[in-house]
Order: structure tokens, then sequence, then C-alpha cells
């Protein structure tokens, strides 16, 4: 099996790479009108169907490779490094991205199943898909060349061949695990899909925006992928790593963030090209961007370039994406400067309190937050270069530097969406940002009442200064999002007789577009909102002997018990604690501490009690070696669950925003007939 | 009369704000609870698991029992936090400290981001004014056969509902 996978590989790199030159060739044939022995179209066909059965071979070479994963087969590195039999079934499938030679591969077959999707869907622009698809081709060859040579997943184990692996890593043995990074690998693949057809947009000089609402489409669905894969990932920190919170400012969860921060600017700005015909060149970069930084994400992954919980074993592989980044960028500068030409706006901005503005600002603050994770992730190694002195950027750096942006970015949020299109008056301002002034300001007189003061035993505390700041910005634009819904579905509700709620769900799905998009931002200030809970954590931490207790916020914990047990897998220790509320028995935890016999590395289980207004986190932190009795760590994390509602509020506010419009042909059917619904709000501006 | 008054207000609750965010600022008694707590999540566990030290929760970490001892120490020992911050530095160099200092090319690392953020947005501010004060003029057309035509029919178009 490891030689039919390894087979695959070859013929899924030949495939590509004919798909590629073949491609080329039969696109400079049809741009330069030159005679040819083969015509052009049979030839940009084969190429089409050369990446499709790539495809197939990239799927066969995963298939072995799980095969082989599942077959207990040590002969192979990766599978006696990365596995071993007693390990659950589920997490065999997450042995496939837990090292690096399986994470390049399935890498290469997500983009073979983009690129699959893309080369059958090529009937919508024939000559445009065959541009992105020859390029998907050369990222393609790219990505077989590493697996086929710099790291092979089915390279043989040297020497005598061992009865059981080394298992996989603990960490990743969590149900999120199986998810998260195939999610957050679908997001970074997808960017690639925009990259070509952004690329090959303005290689062939595209009449038109259609290539803009092609590549929105992909965008979108990429950049939903990357929002959950990220999330999932906090969640697996939360709830594995046992230090109590979920972002750590990771460099590998920097990388992650940095093309979502880029991704997100495009979303926003490429309304700005539909609309307006403006920032074309500025939009195509921001494609651009996006992808070399999901590039730079993986080699900041596995070049050992900075220090991290997520990074691989350090490699050469870092040397081949540094040259394949380079490549990338030099054919970017090159076709943009030779095709500049193509890219001239429309029309430019008319007033500096205007939407357009407000989406220019946006952008402005997305790639500023973008910068600033950048520079605090490298500056280390800048740091290293210049005065020979490594220093650690942590999170008090990004805390005092990116949360102020962060609030900033929040606060345009709120404010975009009330400035209408080219330019304002004093008096639109007035009448759109009562509602909202009144929010914010009710917002903090409240807070200060219940106690969310910006200062703690009497000095000032910037951490509850920005919970302060956030919880009052995000009343406000809650308040500016919904005054939004309300003044659609009230002239709706007036111009058709239905009730309020019927009113809102008719004008979204008359603009999907603009009120998922809506939707999505309540999502984040729902998000923000739970952030900023963080301010507000409290801790305790104390060894239980038996019917010892121990007070946290509103609970009191008793141990009740602490024991072992074992499985095939791992040994286990945890604690049995009965919480107690006013005095009331109310629900049992049992904080758990594993360790997994093929690696001997221990893990943390940690039991977690979601209610709206906080988590009870209670890690189990080990035995003390001197008393046998267990040392139980117990948090109180305010509003964390707003946290992970808000992301499934932004994830289905992306799917609503994905849905087609009602035309307004069909939207004009939905009303009774003695009522005919005029033109209102929602067709005209669109978000 | 009523603008001026109107000024001076905001001139004074601007001052009035001006004012209570220097006293939230300038507040400084701390406990050595708080001190404890800010001081652990300023620097860094050693044991390179690449955790902020009051938040290192390893399983027979070698290294954050007994930085966390030296913290209290120091706190105890009636050390500024400046004194017990270089301390930690003497003893397992700069890479203890989660953030960057504010001096040498440390401050690079602070000053950047803003400056990156104050350019940039200065930058666009001047670039929509330029854009706003240069959008030509609407200059009208001379009348002419072709105007004269379209004029007629947009007036036929919309006479039935009105016109505009």
């Amino acid at each position: 099996m490891a030689t039919f996978g390894s087979f695959a590989l070859l013929i899924a790199l030949a495939l590509a790479a004919y798909n590629l030159l073949a491609g080329a060739i039969a696109l400079r044939l049809l741009a330069t009108g030159q005679p040819a022995p083969i015509s052009p179209e049979r030839l940009a066909d084969t190429a089409r169907r050369a990446g499709i059965a790539g495809f197939v071979a990239i799927s066969a070479a995963a298939f072995a490779l799980v095969w082989l994963v599942f077959t207990n087969d040590f002969s192979i590195t990766y599978i006696m490094e990365h596995s071993n039999r007693a390990l659950p079934g589920p997490y065999k499938f997450a042995a496939l991205w837990s090292g690096q030679e399986g994470s390049l591969l399935l890498w290469a077959w997500l983009l073979g199943t983009y690129g699959f999707v893309l080369r059958l869907t090529h009937k919508y622009d024939v000559r445009l898909y065959a541009y992105a698809g020859t390029i998907l081709a050369a990222v393609q060859v790219f990505f077989l060349a590493v697996v086929n040579f710099a790291a092979p997943p089915f390279a043989l184990m040297k020497g005598a061949i061992p009865d059981d692996g080394n298992g996989l890593n603990p960490l990743l043995q969590y149900p999120e695990m199986v998810i998260h990074p195939p999610l957050l690998y679908l997001g970074y693949v997808g960017f690639t899909v925009p990259f070509a057809f952004a690329l090959g947009a303005l290689m062939m000089r595209y009449p038109g925006e259609k290539w803009i609402k092609i590549t929105r489409l992909w965008t979108m669905v990429t950049w939903l992928f990357l929002t959950m894969g990220i999330f999932l990932g906090m969640h697996w920190a939360y709830a594995v790593l046992g230090w109590g919170g979920y972002w750590g400012w990771d460099p590998v969860e920097n990388a992650s963030f940095m093309p979502w921060l880029t991704g997100t600017a495009f979303l926003h700005s490429v309304m700005m090209q539909e609309k307006k015909g403006m920032m074309k060149s500025w939009n195509v970069w921001l494609i651009f961007a996006t992808f070399l930084l999901t590039l730079l994400g993986t080699l900041l992954t596995r070049a050992g370039l900075v220090s991290s919980v997520h990074a691989f074993a350090q490699s050469s592989i870092g040397t081949w994406f540094v040259v394949f980044m380079g490549l990338v960028l030099a054919v970017c500068l090159f076709t943009y400067i030779l095709q500049r030409s193509h890219l001239k706006v429309d029309n430019h901005l008319e007033s500096l309190v205007s939407r357009e503005s407000s989406f220019l600002f946006n952008n402005l603050v997305l790639l500023v937050a973008c910068f600033v994770i950048l520079w605090g992730t490298l500056f280390p190694v800048l740091s290293e270069f210049v005065v020979g002195n490594k220093v650690t950027v942590g999170a008090p750096f990004y805390n005092r530097v990116a949360v102020p942006i962060g609030l900033f970015l929040l606060f345009l949020t709120g404010v975009g969406p009330l400035l209408p299109w080219r330019a304002t008056s004093l008096r639109s301002i007035r009448r759109n940002f009562v509602v909202p002034t009144i929010a914010v300001w009710a917002t903090v007189i409240v807070c200060l009442a219940v106690g969310v003061r910006p200062w703690h035993d009497g000095a000032f505390d910037s951490g509850n200064f920005y919970a302060l700041v956030a919880f009052a910005v995000s009343a406000g634009v809650m308040a500016a999002i919904l005054s939004e819904f309300l003044r659609g579905a009230g002239v709706i509700s007036q111009q058709t007789g239905r009730n309020l709620f019927a009113a809102t769900w008719l004008l979204t799905r008359r603009n999907t577009r603009r009120y998922g998009g809506y939707i999505i931002h309540i999502g984040v200030v729902i998000v923000v909102i739970g952030l900023a809970g963080a301010a507000f954590n409290s801790n305790a931490e104390k060894e239980l002997g038996l019917h010892d207790k121990l007070a946290i916020g509103p609970y009191t914990l008793e141990c009740v018990g602490f024991t072992q047990d074992s499985n095939l897998n791992y040994n286990s220790e945890y604690a049995m604690l009965d919480v107690y509320k006013d005095g009331k028995k109310q629900f049992q935890m049992t904080p758990e501490k594993r360790v997994y016999l093929a690696s001997q590395q221990p893990q943390t289980m940690v039991a977690i009690h979601s209610v709206l207004s906080w988590d009870l986190y209670v890690v189990y932190e080990g035995a003390n070696p001197d008393t046998g009795q267990p040392i139980i760590k117990a948090i109180i994390n305010p509003l964390v669950s707003w946290l992970w509602a808000g992301v499934a509020i932004i994830v289905f506010g992306t799917f609503v925003a994905l849905v087609p419009s009602l035309t307004p042909a069909t939207a004009a059917l939905r009303v009774p007939a003695t009522r005919t619904a005029p033109s209102e709000p929602a067709f005209k501006g669109g978000l | 009369m009523g603008t001026r008054l109107r000024f001076t207000f905001w001139v004074k609750s601007a001052q009035a704000l001006a004012l209570a965010l220097a006293v939230c600022f300038s507040l400084g008694a701390t406990d050595a609870g708080t001190r404890y707590n800010n001081l652990n999540h300023r620097l860094m566990c050693t044991c390179g698991c690449a955790e902020i030290l009051g938040e290192c929760n390893h399983v027979g970490c070698t290294s954050s029992a007994g930085e966390l001892a030296e913290l209290r120490a120091g706190i105890a020992g009636g050390k500024s936090d400046k004194e017990i911050l270089a301390s930690f530095v003497d003893k397992y160099g700069a890479i203890v400290l989660a953030a960057p200092t504010t001096h040498g090319f440390d401050l690079v690392a602070w000053i950047a981001p803003f400056a990156v953020f104050g350019a940039a947005l200065m930058g666009t501010i001047l670039l929509i004014r330029h854009w706003s004060l240069g959008k030509t003029q609407f200059t009208p057309q001379p009348p002419s056969p072709e105007m004269d035509a379209l004029h007629d029919k947009i007036r036929r178009e919309t006479g039935s509902d009105g016109g505009f």
C-alpha cells in the first residue's frame, strides 16, 4: 500500500505539471492567436481533465495513508511516529494531519478537491476558469513536489520495525481535534482559489466585475471555514490546555488570524469595487496578500522560525516555502505592473464622512491589525538579528497594542452602516446616531453602577477599562444594527401588513448579503462581549483532602473522592468534586489528568460547567507527591459562553449571506396582490 | 451668545473628562496580592512551555514554582516592580519578560504599530481630501437637438408618475 501511495503521489505530480504546462501553452496560444498543431481549446480541456485526474491520484494517496494508519503498518516512519495500536478509530484519522508529511498531503488533497470543484464548474466562464485552473495547478505542483521529495509521507523505517507506534500527540486526542485542523486547512487552502481567480483575471485583463462576484463567493466559503477552524482551535485550547484561556497569541494562532484579517478586509472592500468601481488595485493586492499570508503561516509552523506549541519539528522545508513565496510575490508584482492600466478606478471617494470612507477605514484598521500581529510575531526574530538578543512578545504586548485597534474596528462596524453612500450631512448624522449614542452612555452608566469600573483596588486597571469600552461600544453597535433592521422591517410591515418578525424575515431574504452581513456583525459584537469578560476572571488553587472545600465565586467545591483508572490508551487520575451553591448541591465535576501509555505524555482534561454568565473551570493539577492529595485549580471565567454563541451567529450570518437574495420579481409575488410593494431601502443601497 | 455658551459647555465637559481620566490613571496604591498577580502576568515560565508564569500549570513543572517563590520573596522584601523584573532579567535573560521593554531596540516594538497606524490613517485622510477637493465640477452641456430629444423622452416616461 505504501508503494501504491508513493506512486499515486508521483502520478499526481506529473498530472499537475501537465495541467500547468498544457494550460499555460493553451492560454498563450489563445491570447496570441498563433497557429498550432492542436487547437488551444482542446489543449486547455486536456489540461483541465489532467487536473481532475490529479485529484483522483491525490485522493488515492490520502486513502493509502489512512489505510496504513488503520492497519497499524509501523514499517512506515510516519505511522510509527504518529499512531499506535490502541489509538481510537477517529484519532487514527487525525493522524493524517498530526505530522508534517501527513498535513502537507492533506493540504495537497484539499487543494485538489477545490480544483476538482472549480474544474467541474468551468462552463460558468471557460476562459477565466482555465486561467484559474492553471494557476491552481502551479500551486499544486509546488505542494506535490514537497510531499514527493522533501517530506514524503510513505518513507520506510530504517532498521527493525517496532511492534507498536509512538502514538498520537495527547494534545490532539480530543474530539475537536478531529475537525479543527481540517477546517483550518480548508480555510488556508481555500484562499488559493480567490488568489487564482484574481491573478488569472488580471493576466487576461478580464472585462467587468464578474470575476469579483465569483471570487467573493469562494472567499466567503473559505472565510467561513477559517473562522470555524480558528474558533474550534480556541475551544480546544480552552478545554484541553488547562490554563483557563482560549487565545494565547501564540505565533501559529497569529498565523491563522492574519489571513483571516486580510480576507475580512477583502470581503468588505470588494463591495466598493462592485458598487462604485473603486479600490481595484487594493482588492487584487488584498487577495495576493491573503494567499501569501497563508503560505507564511505554513512557513512559521514548519520552519522552526518561531517557537510555538503548534510548531512541527524544525526541518529544511522552510527553504522550499521561502523560495515559493518569493516566486509568488514576483509573479504577482510582474503581472500587476504589466496590467495595472486595467485596474484604473471608475470613481473616487467624495467625502471623508461617507459609507465608502467607512469601508476604507475599516480596511485600513484590519490591515493595521494584521501588521501589528505580524510585527509581534516576527519581532523576536528581528530583535535577535539586530541586537543579538531574543525577546518574548506575548499577551501583554498584544493586549496593549491590538486591543485598542480592535475596539476602534468595532466602533467602525457600528458607524459604517449609519453613514449614507457618497456624502453625509450633519442632520443625518444626528438622526442616525442618536439611538446608538444613547445605548453607549446608558451602558457606561449601568456598568459603572454594577461595578465594572476602570480601576481596581485603587489602581487604574487597563483590563477593566477596555472591558468597559468594549461593553459600551458593543451596545452602540448592536443598537445601530438593530435600528437598521427595524427601520427596513418597519417599512415592509407598513407596506405589506406583515408583523415585524415576518417583515424582518422578508427584509433579510430580499437582501441576504446586506442583512447576512449585519447578522455576522451581531455575532462579532457577541464575541467581543465574551472576550471582554476575560477582564473579570478570578481563580483559586488548593490542595484538597477528602471533604476539604474550595470556595470560588458563588460556588463551593467539596472533594468527595479521588481515584485512578486505566485503559489500553492511557492511565488517568481524577478528583470527584461536589459543587454547592447557596448551600445546596448542584452537580459533580471530575477534572482529570491522563498519562498516555505510548508517548508517556500527560494531558489535562478540564471539567467545565457553563452558564450564560460564566464558566466554572476546574483543573486537576496533579497529586501532591508528599501527601498524595489532588491539587485543584478553579477559575470563574465570565461570559465565555457568549464567545461560542457569537461564533454560531457569525456562521449563521455567513450562510444567510451566501443564500441568493429574492429577486424583485419573486419578492413582489410574495406580498398580497392588493398591496404592491414598491422599492424599499433594502433594494437600494445594499451593504 | 448661545453658540458661545454651548462651546464653553463642551470645553468644560472635555476638561472634566480629562481630569477624571487623569485621576483614574494616577491612582497607584496597590496591595501585595494585586502586585503579585500583575507581575506574574508580566513574566514567562522558563520551562519552555511558552506560557505566562501565572498561567503555567504543567504537572511537575521544574521552573514555575521556583519563579513564583522568587516573585513572592521579592514583593515581601520590599522591592519595587522594576527591581523585581530587573532581577528576573539578570537571572533568566530578557526572554523571561512577557513583552518587550520600553528602552533600546525593544522600544521599536511598541512604536512601530502606532506609527504605522498613524501614518496610514493620516495618509488615508489626506488621500480622501485630495479626491474630494479635486473632483470634477459639473458643467452643464450646451443645448443640442440630441439633448432636447433626450429631455423630451425623460419627461414622457416620467410624466405618468407625476414627474419628479
